[in-house]
């Protein structure tokens, strides 16, 4: 089939860009939307031009490297699909694809289509983690879960940390993101010592890197290519009304010895 | 060179534990003072930059993608083993060892197979506690499955992402580390050469990827952990971005290559499409535990599957393997189904598949209980091929996956260059000439968690090393040639993209180098790599500049590295006279078509040693020696 991509290149260095018009023609149905891009690469490359910087890896859906806004849509068309699984079926012959990078304050453009995440690792290092140092650990039996808690806990673990919630939301909020950890360690027993300072921590750290606080539009739950659901948000907020309570009651048990 | 295994002395069982006593320690107080660098932040690299950070060792951390939580372990689906006997169905560390002994076809040094069997069981100890969500049992406790080619169940899993939760929970304990200020990460960052200074390995050369900015990075150990090189094949499961640079350029620095043609061809991975195809999609063969193999009786039947009869199917995996059936290892499935292929049975539009059917699976146990094992798998499979499993057969072919040779390395995991070790898939070390199934994830968490930790303080309390700064004429010399490479790559100019030399070279290696390889095939690779290579560096086109992020030029210096690599490996394949595991050679079978191995003159590991460009490399051997486990014929009839 035949396209017209109009797509969104920023040199690496300047502040700005313009979606630029390329013809795409004889594009396979079978080609997944990387692969659609990587021709129209070869092909600007033939003719001597740049070819479009695109974050990609594994193409398996899982490493959570691509992700683009595919006609305004996060990932694009296809329900609960990164970018690199969705398929050129998804498009009909004569289409035009307009394709941006992810747009958020805490995400700055590198070049073309390449964002900066990095903002998610440091919401991470802020405490989305059991502090267990390597050999410490008792027997993996020892301590039973629930198969109902650990479900759950995995529910909110595939998230894959593309930040297709923060680009598909009109805040960029990270809230589906760092819910989505908090909810899958607060789920497990051994996660519980650190409940009430992970949620604090990671939220706070949300908020210093510029993304934005959660209005309830739900646009992060549709975007999700792993289809984490917008429930652990509303955990995030009962364990961080929790835990802003403990606290405060802790620090006055402090000052008062 | 010479290649001193210090394999410790002593009953197998007690090696590991005499070793750790024997081993020097480093004083807490002085941990700070000692850098390390570790290269990857994989299964393999993230849990000993992670450990190390824990321990008080001042650590760098690199990674060519943009997070540490993206290097390629994410994607392993199917689980990890590990010898807890939780089922109590037979299992024990010592059938752990002889089972990984005997699927990598006698092959691996028996020390550390064991080692790694006894420490399997501290690493799921260790991923519980991290908060790694694995499958549970009604009852609370953790839940087992059986896994390509094992009688017992031995494999904890997270639904088909083990890899991906194994690997948070290593990300996450990094992330601790970072926050704590032990580990500096450097995320977009690729390691072009290794510095060597007076034989021993003091630090790296790497590349900024946002600004291409060439820096050093000097320390007093380096640790690779920088995966496999399936991608010389250009078509394989591995991510895009794998590549050999870090291993390469390290052999070329001195680092002996160990058994470079070992490779892995998984048998379950869905089929080529067409020429655009980036990359192939690995299918679990955890599916094989409820699917079932088979092709038409009839050569060229290409009635839909439904349409073909129960008795016109040959179940050739039952047929052939009654007592592993479906189960049967990665090599010996892949083989088969090249077999059934080329005999003109294989199915799909170009004849390069066989069935995977869940049809009586279905029926046994329900839709509901396998969309519960596998759903996430059945999903993927459909969104790449428009077919649903659930009501059609899937279609699977081979595709290269894994690589069990690397960079030689001893017990300790240094590789001959003092100071310099290697870990997980970038080491030769536990796999022999085949890898089982869900024991890439137990390696690469052994020898990060369990392993280094204790050797490298061993190697830093001993090592004595003279102060070094960046003036250094060794230093200086190898971030001189890091740039001019560089800038020699963006000089060409030619005509060709980078993208359709590795086609090219990948095509020549599944051709003559992949499932079997023929002495003939493998001499006319010899002689065309040269010239492939050749023309490379007079006609590849490499737009941009090396100031600003350009992934050409990150591709152009990984398939250069390839176009080097690839020769090395066609010449392992030629000299091992022999079918053993993954390397099966056409001259070197029994009547009945399986693998023959000549125990009499290859029971040795391939160490070869780079001698500079256009020479060629020298041979060393490492006997293995079998005290513990007899050399016998692997049946699994």
């Amino acid at each position: 089939m035949n396209l017209t991509l109009y797509v969104w290149r920023q040199p690496a260095g300047s502040p700005s860009g313009q979606l630029v018009k390329y013809d795409a023609p004889d594009i396979s149905p079978d080609m997944s939307f990387l692969e659609m891009l990587d021709v129209t690469n070869e092909r600007l490359i033939a003719r001597g031009e740049q070819p479009i910087a695109f974050d990609h890896d594994c193409r398996e859906g899982i490493c959570g490297s691509c992700g683009m806004m595919i006609n305004g849509v996060a990932h694009g068309p296809m329900k609960g699909t990164a970018t690199c699984q969705l398929h050129m079926r998804s498009f009909k012959d004569g289409d035009t694809i307009y394709i941006e990078p992810w747009r958020a304050r805490a995400f700055p453009v590198i070049k073309d289509l390449v964002v900066d995440r990095g903002a998610l690792d440091r919401i991470v290092a802020a405490g989305g983690y059991i502090s267990v140092s390597t050999g410490s650990a008792p027997d993996g039996n020892a301590i039973p879960v629930p198969k109902t808690d650990a479900d759950a806990a995995m529910d909110a673990a595939a998230c894959i940390g593309c930040g297709a919630c923060v680009a598909a939301c009109p805040n960029a909020s990270a809230m589906l993101f760092t819910s989505a950890k908090v909810g899958h360690l607060k789920m497990l027993p051994q996660g519980q010592p650190e409940r009430g300072r992970r949620v604090l921590a990671m939220e706070a750290q949300m908020e210093a890197e510029g993304f934005g606080g959660c209005t309830w539009h739900g646009e992060c739950e549709e975007a999700c290519p792993k289809e984490i659901s917008i429930d652990w948000i509303v955990e995030l907020y009962r364990d961080y009304i929790w835990a802003t309570v403990v606290r405060r009651e802790e620090r006055a048990a402090e000052a008062a010895i | 060179m010479e290649l001193k295994s210090k394999v410790p002395s002593g009953p197998l069982q007690e090696k590991w534990d005499r070793h750790r006593f024997e081993m020097k320690l480093v004083n807490p107080a002085n941990k700070r003072k000692f850098s390390v660098l570790v290269v990857g932040s994989g299964l393999a690299g993230g849990s000993a930059a992670a450990t190390l950070g824990e321990l008080g060792y001042n650590v760098k951390c690199f990674c060519f993608q943009d997070s540490p939580r993206r290097a390629h372990s994410i994607a392993a689906q199917g689980g990890i083993n590990a010898a807890k006997n939780y089922q109590n169905d037979g299992d024990s560390i010592w059938r752990l060892f002889y089972d990984t002994v005997k699927g990598g076809d006698f092959r691996a040094r028996e020390a550390n197979v064991y080692r790694l069997a006894q420490i399997s069981v501290n690493i799921i100890d260790q991923c519980v506690a991290q908060g790694v969500p694995f499958a549970r049992e009604y009852g609370g406790l953790l839940a087992n499955r059986s896994f390509g080619g094992a009688q017992v169940s031995r494999t904890f899993y997270a639904r088909g992402q083990t890899g991906q939760q194994l690997l948070l929970g290593c990300y996450q304990a990094l992330e601790r580390q970072v926050a704590a200020g032990t580990v500096r990460m450097h995320t977009r960052t690729e390691m072009l050469d290794l510095i060597v200074v007076d034989g021993v390995a003091r630090g790296i050369v790497t590349r900024d990827m946002v600004t291409g900015a060439i820096e050093t990075h000097l320390a007093d150990a380096v640790i690779l952990a920088t995966g496999g090189y399936g991608n010389v094949f250009y078509l394989s499961t591995n991510a895009k971005g794998c590549n050999v640079t870090a291993t390469w350029r390290a052999h070329r620095r001195g680092a002996a290559f160990g058994n470079p043609c070992y490779t892995q061809i998984h048998p379950t991975c869905i089929p080529v499409s067409g020429d655009h195809q980036s990359k192939l999609t690995l299918m679990s063969e955890s599916l094989r535990n409820d699917g079932r193999v088979w092709v038409p009786k009839k050569q060229g039947d290409n009635r839909p599957p439904h349409a073909i009869p129960e008795d016109e199917r040959d179940y050739y995996l039952e047929r052939k393997y009654p007592s592993f059936g479906n189960l049967c290892p990665r090599d010996i499935a892949s083989r088969a189904a090249k077999e059934v292929c080329d005999e003109g049975r294989g199915v799909g539009p170009n004849g390069l598949g066989v069935y995977l059917d869940f049809g009586s699976a279905i029926q046994r146990v329900g839709e509901a209980k396998i969309a519960e094992r596998y759903g996430n798998l059945f999903q993927m499979y459909e969104r790449i091929t428009d077919e649903n499993p659930y009501k059609v057969p899937m279609r699977i072919y081979p595709a290269v996956h894994y690589t069990m040779g690397g960079l030689w390395v001893d017990y300790n995991l240094m590789s001959t260059i003092p100071g310099l070790h290697v870990l997980g898939e970038a080491n030769f070390s536990d796999h022999g000439a085949n890898r089982l199934g869900a024991s890439a994830l137990m390696q690469g968490l052994a020898d990060g968690y369990f392993v280094i930790p204790y050797t490298i303080g061993d190697y830093l309390a001993q090592a004595a090393l003279p102060k070094l700064d960046e003036s250094h004429p060794e230093v200086r010399a190898t971030v001189a040639a890091v740039t001019e490479r560089t800038a020699q790559l963006l000089a060409v100019k030619g005509k060709r993209t980078v993208d359709s030399f590795h086609r090219e070279l990948g095509k020549l290696m599944w051709d003559n180098c992949g499932m079997a390889r023929t002495a003939a095939g493998l001499r006319h690779n010899l002689q065309r790599i040269p010239e492939l290579r050749a023309e490379f560096w007079q006609n590849v086109n490499v737009p941009g500049s090396g100031a600003e992020l350009n992934q050409s030029l990150e591709k152009a210096g990984r398939v250069a590295d390839f176009l080097e690599f690839a020769e090395l490996m066609c010449l392992d394949a030629l000299h091992r006279e022999e079918s053993c595991g993954g390397h099966f050679r056409t001259e070197h079978q029994t009547p009945d078509g399986e693998a023959q191995r000549d125990d009499a003159n290859f029971t040795y590991v391939a160490a070869w040693e780079y001698q500079g460009p256009g020479k060629a490399p020298v041979l060393h051997k490492e006997p293995l020696a079998f005290e513990n486990v007899k050399l016998s014929t692997r049946s699994y009839k």
